[in-house]
């Protein structure tokens, strides 16, 4: 491996090596790896799939494979510093989060599953987070927002823009 | 068997299920919100840490007598015992398919040179669901000191706790958890002294439904996608790692914790006692966390004994339905079981209520209430959008069946729905899934059951809309083409 041009770091790459002894198989450590690399490029395109492969002593189909299964996980582009997931299941759609979502769409100017132009935001709508006593509720990163209205998620969104850029 | 026979005579029945939560929390913890209510004797117990200040951490859990019942049932206990304990409790798993848990422990083989291995799931992606968030966010070390007790009934020397990556708040405190447990000794090489040596790992999801059904969250943990196995072999023979293996639900594990440290009796004074008349019903016994979302003023979490009446939990609990409404329907335990009508609410939340009101059963007991105002159309359309994403693609019946629901779902809610639609909707709802025997697992009955009660309880307002919307096809009896792609919003 071509250490110039590596993509894995070696902080990546010693985050990795530690949950060897978490698992039995190499192939138990692809999942908490692919969540590694992710955090660290924000996508997991097929040169990181081989480097892993490389380091976890298997093919890199074997890991392909597994990454493909989990919508997670994108290969094309990093996605957004800040990735939302919109919650239209059953309990937030009842508390009005479809019309949330077509009002989040408008105001970030994409559809679910886009990336806006700037790299700031990508949208997604999610099923189900586990925040129904919430609803409507949606996830940012790691922040949960919960009992949504419009005027919540412009006060939102404007600060989340303020905080990533 | 003894363990199925009625312990508890019908009238101590009917005081147990009266004794509903007057400490039901609320979602913010204001108990001001619950002040109204009378002052019951129930006592609640798997929240009885949530809304204490910093109930996360050691301290707190200690303060209240956290980790003594694992150190009593090292010292004082065989796992035989523990596992013989858990069976007379006849304690049903809480994840959704409500199997007694000691029967599921037995099953494990006997003298088994290792290693076993121990999963908690803690994937909960039920629409609808959230209790297992609550526990693991405010009370980690219960959930902990549960597993701990579990592995060592059955031989365990490792542990995976799998949680869904939608709760960071979870995965954070669980870790911290573990990392303070592992420091008093709680964990790790011979935990206490006793000899029993336990490590305890979290695996992190990556969004997918299916990674909750046992052997999909298996394989998902050996790192592969998350393809619900053929069974038998069951995980309890050859699971992780092909290794004996047991899958329990989080609130599960912090039922055994209870169970021992209360006991057998304390655990079936609580519920609805087995029916007499049917040696195979284990009866429902014990605490439940019940989760109320939707249409209610007091959404939250909130504890009550099994048996407690759908109606009480919206009413009393959740403050009844929002803007002075009337009740429409009920989901009475996350989305895979279907919906009740506002005549079937005095149904108890037991393992054989919801049954008995044609409903999959009680699932994980989280309640969805849908006001006279929301669509039925709108509810299908959800439900089949839910599952058509989340099936695993594996079966045809399941994979076509679920996407072929949506479509026609789609074109309904578009207004070009035929009164044929139904019945080739109940159609797939009546033949896909394991107890028609066509799929692996069980999402497939998951995504019938909302299909196959929806349209049966509301075929008027089904067919009302579709006459309503589409006056020039609904009668068509011929194919018409599925709507385009463009005429769909998401
Ligand atoms: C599609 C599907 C999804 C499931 N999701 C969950 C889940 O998120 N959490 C859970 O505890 N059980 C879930 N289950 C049930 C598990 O397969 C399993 O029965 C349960 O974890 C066993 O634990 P218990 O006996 O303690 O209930 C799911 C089942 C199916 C078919
Ligand atoms: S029933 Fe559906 S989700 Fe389950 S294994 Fe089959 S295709 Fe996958
Ligand atoms: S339905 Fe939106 S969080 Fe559960």
């Amino acid at each position: 491996m071509c250490t110039a041009s590596r993509l894995l770091s070696d902080q990546t790459i010693a985050a990795i090596e530690e949950l060897f002894p978490c698992y039995p198989t190499r192939q138990a450590v692809v999942l908490p790896a692919l969540h590694i690399i992710n955090q660290q490029l924000g996508h997991v395109p097929p040169q990181a799939v081989e480097e892993l492969a490389t380091l976890l002593g298997l093919a890199p189909a074997q890991i392909q494979d597994t990454l493909s299964f989990y919508g997670f996980f994108k290969q094309d582009k990093p996605q957004g510093k800040v990735r939302i997931w919109f919650c239209h299941s059953l309990s937030c759609a009842a508390r009005g989060a479809e019309e949330l979502l077509e009002h989040l769409c408008a105001t970030l100017g994409i559809r679910p599953g886009q990336t806006t132009p700037d790299g700031m935001f990508t949208l997604e709508a999610a099923e189900c987070l586990g925040l129904c006593d919430g609803a409507p509720a949606m996830l940012a990163n790691d922040t949960v927002y919960t009992d949504l209205t419009r005027e919540k998620l412009d006060q939102i969104v404007q600060s989340l823009r303020s905080t990533a850029s | 068997m003894t363990v199925y026979i009625a312990a508890i005579p019908a009238r101590r029945r009917e005081r147990c299920l009266l004794r509903a939560s007057g400490e039901g929390i609320a979602r913010r913890f204001r108990s001001a919100a619950l002040s109204g209510l009378p002052t019951m004797p129930y006592q609640n117990v798997l929240l009885a840490n949530v809304g204490k200040p910093n109930s996360h951490t050691l301290a707190a859990y200690l303060a209240s007598g956290g980790y003594s019942t694992l150190r009593k049932v090292l010292k004082e206990k065989s796992p035989q015992e523990v596992v013989e304990i858990v069976r007379a409790s006849n304690l049903r798993g809480r994840g959704g398919a409500g199997f007694p848990t000691g029967l599921k422990w037995s099953f494990l083989p006997d003298k088994h040179p290792g290693p076993i291995y121990f999963c908690v799931n803690a994937d909960e992606s039920e629409p609808g669901t959230f209790v297992n968030r609550v526990q693991m966010e405010h009370d980690p070390h219960q959930v902990l000191e549960g597993t701990i007790i579990s592995c060592y009934a059955t031989g365990a020397s490792r542990a995976y706790i799998y949680i869904r990556y939608e709760y960071p708040l979870c995965w954070k405190r669980m870790q911290a958890a573990i990392d303070e447990a592992r420091a008093a000794g709680y964990l790790g090489r011979n935990i206490l002294g006793s000899g029993f040596s336990l490590e305890v790992y979290l695996h992190r999801g990556a969004g997918a439904y299916i990674c909750g059904e046992e052997t999909g969250l298996i394989e998902s943990i050996e790192g592969r996608r998350a393809w619900p196995r053929i069974k038998p072999p069951f995980p309890a023979v050859e699971g992780l790692f092909r290794k004996p293996t047991v899958v329990n639900n989080v609130e599960t594990v912090a039922c055994v914790k209870h169970i021992l440290e209360r006991g057998v009796a304390w655990f079936k004074s609580i519920g609805t006692p087995a029916d007499p008349n049917d040696p195979r019903d284990p009866g429902s016994y014990g605490p439940k966390l019940f989760g109320i979302s939707g249409h209610v003023n007091r959404p939250g979490c909130y504890e009550a004994p099994l048996g407690i009446s759908c109606r009480e939990l919206i009413e009393r609990f959740a403050g009844g339905v929002w803007k002075g409404r009337k009740l429409k329907a009920v989901v009475p335990g996350g989305l895979s079981t279907g919906v009740i009508t506002a005549e079937e609410i005095d149904t108890p939340m037991d393992f054989s209520g919801p049954l008995r009101v044609g409903c999959l059963g009680l699932g994980t007991g989280c309640l969805i209430v849908l006001d006279e105002t929301y669509s039925m159309v709108d509810f299908l359309y959800n439900s089949c959008r839910f599952f058509a994403h989340e099936s695993c693609g594996q079966c045809t019946p399941c994979r076509e069946g679920t996407h072929w629901a949506l479509q026609m779902l789609r074109r309904i809610k578009a207004g070009r729905g035929r009164i044929k639609d139904l019945d080739l909707l109940l159609e797939i709802g009546d033949t896909i899934g394991i107890l028609p025997g066509t799929t692996i697992c069980g999402l497939a009955d998951g995504a019938a059951w909302p299909i196959k009660t929806a349209i049966r309880k509301f075929r008027q307002e089904f067919e009302d809309y579709i006459k309503h919307t589409n006056v020039a096809g609904w009668m068509e009896t011929q194919p018409v083409p599925a709507l385009e792609q463009s005429a769909v919003a998401h």
